[in-house]
């Protein structure tokens, strides 16, 4: 194996892990500040990839497309939280997964109804595809060195808001003690829908970004669902650093796992059963890290509260 | 409780219904895919069967179809429904070989047939292979076969391969190395349901190979093509037609550009049958038919020739019509091997595009009469 590979694997991971911060962060929001479990986020990521394909079909441009995408999300995020998810706060976790469970069915059939069974069409455009050389002769896809850069931009974003604005403000004193910024006269359910369209627009915004790499589907949203549980697990709930840590340890994980396990048995195996035994254990790698992590910090690497 | 009245009532009367069923009349049950991710290989299958029923415009052939959600779970129950409630005679429809082991070995040891549209895993080709279980497609492995014949041919010596792991990814990789003459530069079983390919694409570019081989069904190929595309890779590609049919390839776009696939079926085939197929298909749903079409299509004319010959209630009389397999395929030559898989010959196709669309063009074939490796094992 040589280092070149090595260095791709590793940026690979980066942008794994950006992008699923960009999913963790809305989750582990919602999370922290109004205690609902939401399982309907990933509904959300595909109702901002069909948003992108849809405007990227209609107008050929890839930034309206994003913009598109971004308010499609957030408006179908404020929207879900006025009609449904505010009956849920005061619901206990079990009816909330009930709840946003029937959600992902019905959003998947509806998007289903509207855009077809086959996968929609959205591809990078022209001034971001191809290979650049970088130092040390590495080949990278700019789209992707992209994604990485817009992923640490929004995350720097993201703290310059809670840390630095009114609405970051309020956001961490709804996590620290809800009846009491209530009863200090701040619009609690307004900021909730504001907090929660934030949260859906960001889910859109990857659903977009990584819709132009992979197939914009029905249900593309599940399986990226469950990787963001894992990163808000792993970093603590409630935590936007958290987060991002998590999210960049699950994607370097993931991808130098798929690399190096396999290689790994293949010292002392054969290789056909070494890559099946190898891509087997890699995919249990990330949950084995959240098992460690828990046992560990059983708040996850950053979680303030105590369960 | 009137509407409890009301479902009783209904139940009664389709009870009715079913008890009344008159000689020479064949209800055929489709359990199919009509939601979620595979939802498209299972409408098309279903539009082509409708549509050659239509065609043919026979009253003694009824249809019931249900969607199985991809679900094994739910494909049960609702086979278990059609045999004892429905009393279907012929079961047909499911795409998934994960389904078609939960459904097809039960179903036809109750004494039902069964036509695969699609599904054609190797466990039922063997030693699992039973005389009412008749496959219209492929066995799992012919089109990877064939992708290692086209390998073969191309010269190629040093391949890349990849798939997911599971059964089906599994027999590809097997498929495509028990033709394929040359070295591997590698091997490589990605997650079932895995859309970043960045890791793998980077072990294909310090391979050192001269072309890669992919199995990768749906979203995942699409993932793949675009995400390849883009990474500067210039290597050839050649795959199952999978991931490069009708349903598929829009959604790819200029990525899978002169790409190679191996296929039965392709619109361009020169034989009656299949211009009128796909003539009437695009008259009838508004756009081109799909692999999948034409097998859904094919299976409902084997089970029209079947029933012009014999009656159902004869059931050894109606396997050896099924047998005869005497029907205007749309791939032109058609027969049954001693397993009731296919034997057929299997075409290279490059994807083009012809004005805003994309579709294959056939380029030459791969493997001519192939049958497959599970001949023998089958006792029957």
């Amino acid at each position: 194996m040589t280092a070149i590979l090595f260095i791709e694997q590793v940026l690979n991971g980066l942008q794994f892990g950006v992008m699923l911060f960009l999913m963790a962060a809305g989750l582990t929001l919602v999370f922290g500040v109004m205690g609902l479990i939401n399982l309907a986020h990933g509904s959300l990521y595909m109702v901002g990839a069909f948003a992108a394909a849809a405007v990227a079909g209609a107008t050929g441009s890839f930034l309206l497309a994003l913009i598109a995408a971004l308010a499609a999300a957030a408006a179908a995020g404020a929207i879900v939280e006025l009609v449904v998810i505010r009956r849920l706060y005061d619901r206990d976790h079990l009816d909330q997964v009930l709840a946003t469970f029937a959600l992902i069915l019905i959003f998947s059939e509806g998007t289903r109804w509207i855009f077809g069974s086959f996968p929609l069409f959205l591809d990078i455009p022209d001034y971001l595809s191809g290979p650049v050389t970088l130092p040390g002769g590495i080949q990278y896809p700019l789209y992707r060195l992209t994604l990485i850069a817009i992923g640490l931009v929004i995350a720097g974003g993201l703290f310059w808001l809670i840390s630095c604005t009114r609405l970051g403000i309020r956001i961490r004193a709804g996590e620290s003690d809800r009846e009491m910024i209530a009863a200090l006269g701040v619009d609690i359910s307004r900021l909730y829908t504001v907090v929660f369209a934030l949260g859906a627009a960001l889910a859109g915004l990857a659903g977009a970004l990584v819709g132009a790499i992979q197939s914009v589907q029905v249900g593309m949203g599940e399986p990226v669902l469950i990787l963001a549980f894992v990163v808000i697990v792993i970093g603590g709930i409630g935590s936007i650093k958290g987060a991002l840590v998590g999210a960049i340890l699950v994607g370097l994980t993931d991808t130098l796992g798929g690399l190096l396990l396999p290689a790994l048995f293949a010292l002392f195996m054969d290789n056909s059963a070494a890559q099946t035994t190898g891509s087997a254990l890699a995919s249990m790698l990330i949950y084995i890290l959240m098992a460690c992590v828990l046992v560990w910090k059983p708040q996850g690497l950053y979680g303030a509260r105590p369960a | 409780m009137r509407l409890t009245s009301f479902i009783a009532g209904a139940c009664m009367a389709a009870l009715a219904g079913a008890a009344t069923a008159e000689t020479g009349k064949v209800k055929v049950g489709m359990i199919t895919t009509l939601s979620g991710g595979g939802a498209g290989l299972g409408i098309d299958v279903r539009d082509g069967f409708l549509l050659a029923a239509k065609m043919a415009g026979n009253d003694s052939l009824e249809i019931v179809v249900e969607d199985d959600q991809r679900k094994p779970d739910i494909a049960v129950q609702l086979a278990d429904k059609m045999i004892q409630s429905e009393k279907v005679d012929v079961l047909t429809g499911i795409i998934f070989s994960n389904l078609a082991m939960a459904v097809i070995p039960a179903a036809t040891a109750q004494g039902k047939f069964y036509l695969s549209p699609n599904a054609g895993p190797s466990a039922l080709a063997g030693k699992g292979c039973h005389p009412n279980y008749f496959n219209v497609a492929w066995q799992n492995d012919n089109l990877h076969e064939a992708a290692g014949g086209y390998a073969n041919s191309a010269g190629f010596k040093n391949s890349f391969i990849l798939a997911p792991n599971y059964p089906a990814g599994q027999d590809a990789l097997t498929g495509y190395k028990r033709i394929y003459e040359g070295d591997l530069a590698g091997e490589v079983f990605t997650q079932l349901g895995q859309t970043d390919y960045a890791a793998e694409i980077a072990q294909i570019r310090a391979s050192g190979a001269d072309s890669v081989f992919f199995f990768l069904p749906g979203g995942m190929g699409i993932s793949f093509l675009k995400q390849y595309a883009d990474s500067g890779i210039d290597l050839p590609v050649v795959g199952p037609a999978f991931s490069f049919d009708q349903g598929i390839l829009q959604a790819v776009g200029e990525a899978a550009m002169g790409v190679k696939n191996t296929s039965q079926w392709n619109k361009d085939l020169d034989n009656e049958a299949n211009r009128l197929f796909v003539e009437t298909f695009q008259a009838e749903y508004g756009r081109l038919p799909s692999l999948y079409a034409s097998q859904g299509y094919d299976t409902a004319n084997l089970l029209l020739s079947a029933m012009a010959k014999a009656d159902i209630s004869d059931a050894d009389a109606f396997r050896a019509a099924l047998k005869e397999a005497d029907f205007a395929s749309t791939r032109g030559d058609f027969a049954f091997a001693a397993n009731n898989h296919p034997i057929q010959d299997i075409y290279v196709r490059e994807v083009i595009k012809e004005g805003d669309v994309y579709t294959n063009k056939i380029i030459g074939t791969a493997l001519e009469d192939h049958a497959n490796v599970y001949v023998d094992d089958c006792k029957m």
